[in-house]
């Protein structure tokens, strides 16, 4: 860096175009709340005053449009998988998935005729949180993975 | 019978129908200090009419409607339960009809109760158990093209295969299927 230090004026930053936008993509996810069970009840402790899932910058949205995180929150029977895609494809890109619970990770306890045995079959998964249902922190943990995981992203390709 | 002890309430209830039906061949039992009454499928309609009405009985509620597959058990494989309660005289009563496999249908009482009109819905729905005279038929939980009834004994637990049909999903978004492909070889 010794070529630019001390030629701008004071309170410039450099940085990479790369870590800019990722460091903006993960300091603002706004989730879809896709609450299907017991998780969602979680997932609204969460991002409720006492764990305040504000402060990192996630804001719950009600619209797939408004969305770029879907947090799919409980057991995905097979006749809510075909709105679960159909909601999935109308969030625009880059869009990213946290399965939380077991049951959305695998089904769970119901290995059943209607239920769908992990929602990866669905939509691609980013993040799985285990738990039945995870505690707030567990929710938290697997956001900040995911912002982790942003984090890393290379968006310029020589 | 004569084992049976019945309240001045239960009386009064049994007492409207026998004077309504004289001929009426039912079963009375007592379950839990519950009263019960197992009649023929063809009287249910009238039956219900007389127990919503009469001013014995009044049973103006109807708190659930329920179907029962006894496969194997019993000769006659299924069963309907109706389960009355009455808002004004506080009482309860549970109707049931037994069903045979060979002529698997009932008479609606959505016309008598209008919240029957989605029980029965359902009662089609997971036991495959036709109900004649509902106004609106069609499956209430499942899939409309779903096959089978998942709540008959005989279905399988983990289904016919359907809940892996993931045709909806774009090819590059598949996964293998995680049932296994023995049947009964599971977690």
């Amino acid at each position: 860096m010794g070529l630019i230090e001390h030629r701008f004026e004071e309170n410039f930053i450099t940085t990479t175009v790369d870590q800019l936008i990722s460091w903006a993509r993960k300091s603002s996810l706004w989730p879809l709340t896709f609450g299907l069970a017991c998780c969602a009840i979680e997932m609204m402790t969460t991002g409720s005053a006492h764990y305040d899932l504000d402060r990192m910058g996630v804001i719950f949205r009600g619209s797939p449009r408004q969305s770029d995180l879907m947090i799919v929150a409980g057991t995905l029977t097979w006749k809510m998988a075909h709105v679960l895609r159909k909601v999935y494809d109308q969030m625009p890109e880059p869009k990213y998935v946290i399965s939380m619970g077991s049951c959305a990770a695998s089904g769970g306890i119901f290995n059943t005729y209607s239920v769908v045995q992990g929602v990866d079959q669905v939509v691609p998964v980013d993040v799985y949180i285990p738990g039945c249902p995870p505690r707030p922190e567990g929710l938290m943990y697997g956001i900040l993975k995911l912002q982790e995981k942003i984090a890393k992203e290379k968006y310029i390709r020589k | 019978m004569d084992e049976l002890r019945f309240t001045q309430e239960e009386q009064a209830i049994l007492g409207a129908v026998r004077d309504r039906f004289p001929d009426l061949a039912m079963e009375i039992r007592k379950t839990c200090g519950q009263l019960s009454i197992l009649v023929d499928k063809k009287m249910i309609l009238p039956v219900c009419k007389v127990l919503k009405e009469h001013p014995a009985t009044l049973f103006d509620y109807l708190a659930d409607l329920c179907g029962v597959d006894f496969l194997g058990k019993r000769e006659k494989r299924f069963q309907v339960v109706y389960n009355l309660y009455s808002i004004q005289r506080n009482h309860r009563l549970r109707v049931k009809v037994d069903i045979d496999e060979a002529d698997v249908y009932v008479d609606s009482v959505s016309g008598i109760w209008k919240t029957a009109n989605w029980h029965e819905r359902e009662l089609y729905d997971m036991f495959g158990i036709e109900v004649r005279g509902h106004p609106d038929l069609r499956r209430i939980l499942m899939p409309d093209e779903w096959e089978g009834h998942p709540l008959r004994k005989d279905y399988p637990l983990q289904g016919k295969g359907q809940r892996d049909d993931f045709s909806f999903v774009p090819k590059e978004d598949r996964q293998p299927t995680r049932t296994p492909r023995v049947r009964g070889e599971s977690w």
